[in-house]
């Protein structure tokens, strides 16, 4: 199918003289690793026996691991669309808010929401101060921006190693969210915990969307975004934007550690690779674009899940490469990212 | 003394090493002061200096009213009411029309006569405009936004960097026509110009910048009849307004 229609694009004239090689590239080596899942999902047909009950479960868990990448992600991308920070350190606020989440549910017995957004404050209060104290005084310094924020996630990594050790542990979910929920096909069920990471992702979304598009302080964040120095000329406070943004953020990669600690588990070390997976998602997606990381987390979600569970065996050690491989693509495609401005 | 809007002493402005403005001093009274000088002699870094917008980096005094207003931030410049129409209009692009009046902060765009409403009056095309995404409008339709943003502060003086730039001469026309009436209904206005013919038509004073200074404090009137100082001042050949 997918050979045929290159073909017939091939043979039909083009107005344009020049192939976009690097363009055609990706597009082509997306269709092949879609086409090469499909296969393997179809391969043994529609029944039970075949394989599509395990490609529904996959595909629900890369959308479910999209949605928790686009609420770290979100809150990344608003701080750089905003302030031109690149901060490296919300990797550690990601898993500084599991941790605070995990203390509160474990030790404590909070109620899990409650704890959920106790531990997103914390997060927030956390980045709030890292940006007045350090980031504030460094504007438009990108460098040393980056430095300071590595030097605070590096801290805050040992501080959170010293104190809650290295075990991987997880949170309780909600006790309503606990049992599996029975999904009506093939006799599946899935967490329903999981399903509700993706609700709260699109719930978020769609929080973001309505500010954005509706609220004065949306259309002050879009002004400061394009222009920050003339909407502070035009009597807005952008420095108390700017800070509220930081916190807001913060908060959303302390969610976003809440999510992961509670469908998944918490350990030193993912602090990095969820730092990682948020700049890919935000790189691709547009720095600074809320749709792009949208875009990017689903992208970034299902290449992540379909590589782990469809490349051949004895390449299954490169599915953390496809993430790279996916990056690449995009970035040969567009430059600067699926909704990305130039600058 | 009290008769001066806005008074600059002693003003330096350096971008990292480069110095543009040199120890400048001027004042600006009640009506329209015009602001005219070749290229890079330093007039939007001046405006930018008197805005609190940096770099420029500056150093020396500017006092509206009386009190000082270098070294405070540029949101409370606004609010203490100087508002800026800033050369290239610096339009929002993720911003409809209406949406560049309705994010001003309330307490601003209700302290005075002008209101969004009031905007869209003296700018009927911006009502026809208003959901359009602002980057999709006219030069002139961009142009008319800057302004009317900023009039929707209620500004005591109002700082022009280059309005007629890329226009069309009518479009000029109706601009210089807006500036007039403006200044007419009691705004005091700052203009920064290239374009003599406006700056002459739309301000009383006039001060000529040469390499970050003040070479010379002059009327419309007498520099458009001393085509000698137009020549070595501006390059311009001699104009007849
Ligand atoms: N951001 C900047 N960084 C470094 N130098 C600058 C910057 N902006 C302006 N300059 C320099 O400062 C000098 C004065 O520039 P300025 O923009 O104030 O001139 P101007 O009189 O407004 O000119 P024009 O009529 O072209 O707008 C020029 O030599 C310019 O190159
Ligand atoms: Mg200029």
């Amino acid at each position: 199918m997918a050979i045929q229609t290159a073909a017939a694009r091939r043979s039909t004239p083009r107005p344009r003289a020049r192939l976009p090689v690097a363009a055609t590239a990706a597009v082509l080596v997306g269709a092949l690793g879609l086409l090469g899942v499909l296969l393997q999902a179809f391969d043994k047909g529609l029944g039970t026996e075949g394989n599509v009950p395990t490609f529904i479960l996959i595909t629900l868990n890369g959308l479910t691991l999209a949605g928790l990448y686009f609420i770290s992600a979100s809150g990344l991308t608003l701080i750089f669309g905003l302030l031109r920070v690149t901060n490296l350190a919300h990797g550690a606020l990601f898993l500084l808010g599991g941790y605070v989440a995990l203390q509160l549910v474990q030790d404590a017995g909070m109620n899990w929401w409650l704890a959920a957004l106790l531990a997103m404050a914390a997060s927030g209060l956390v980045g709030l101060v890292v940006h007045q104290l350090f980031l504030r005084w460094n504007q438009g310094q990108d460098l040393r921006q980056a430095l300071i924020t590595i030097a605070v996630s590096l801290i805050l990594a040992d501080q959170m190693l010293a104190r809650f050790g290295a075990t991987p542990t997880a949170i309780a979910p909600p006790e309503f969210l606990a049992q599996p929920l029975s999904l009506g096909v093939y006799d599946l069920s899935y967490p329903r915990f999981r399903i509700a990471m993706l609700v709260a992702a699109l719930a978020v979304g769609l929080l973001f969307w309505l500010v954005y598009t509706r609220t004065r302080v949306g259309m002050v964040v879009r002004a400061g975004v394009d222009d920050s120095q003339m909407t502070s000329a035009l009597g807005v406070n952008v420095q108390k934007v700017f800070a509220i943004a930081f916190f807001v953020g913060s908060a959303l990669a302390g969610l976003g550690g809440v999510f992961a600690g509670t469908a998944l588990s918490l350990a030193p070390g993912q602090d990095q690779s969820f730092l990682v997976s948020a700049l890919v998602v935000v790189i691709v997606g547009g720095m600074g674009s809320l749709g792009g990381a949208a875009l990017g987390a689903l992208l970034l979600g299902l290449v992540d899940q379909y590589a782990g569970a469809y490349l051949p065996a004895e390449y299954a050690n490169l599915s953390a490469l496809l993430t790279f491989v996916l990056l690449a693509a995009i970035l040969a495609v567009r430059p600067t990212g699926l909704f990305g401005k130039a600058r | 003394m009290s008769e001066q809007v806005l008074e600059i002493s002693g003003l330096d402005a350096h971008y990292g090493s480069a110095h543009v403005l040199n120890a400048l001093s001027a004042s600006v009274g009640q009506r329209s002061t015009g602001i005219v000088g070749r290229n890079g002699m330093g007039k939007s870094t001046l405006c930018k200096a008197i805005m609190g917008i940096t770099p420029p980096s500056a150093r020396g005094s500017i006092t509206l009213d009386g009190e000082e207003i270098l070294g405070r931030p540029s949101y409370d410049i606004c609010r203490r009411g100087i508002a800026y129409v800033p050369q290239g209009r610096r339009i929002f692009p993720s911003l409809t029309t209406d949406e560049h009046l309705r994010m001003l902060s309330r307490s601003l765009a209700t302290r005075g006569q002008w209101t969004v409403d009031a905007v869209y009056d003296l700018y009927p095309r911006l009502a026809e405009r208003r959901k359009v995404s602002a980057a999709m409008l006219s030069g002139g339709e961009q142009q008319m936004l800057a302004i009317g943003r900023a009039l929707l502060t209620n500004p005591k003086l109002l700082l022009m960097d280059e309005p007629s730039e890329g226009l069309a001469p009518a479009i000029v026309e109706q601009l210089t026509e807006t500036c007039r009436t403006l200044v007419a209904e009691g705004l005091t206005l700052l203009l920064v110009e290239q374009n003599l013919g406006m700056a002459t038509a739309v301000a009383d004073r006039l001060l000529v910048m040469v390499h970050g200074e003040v070479a010379l404090k002059t009327t419309s009137a007498a520099l458009l009849a001393d085509t000698d100082a137009q020549r070595r001042y501006l390059g311009v050949e001699p104009t007849a307004a």
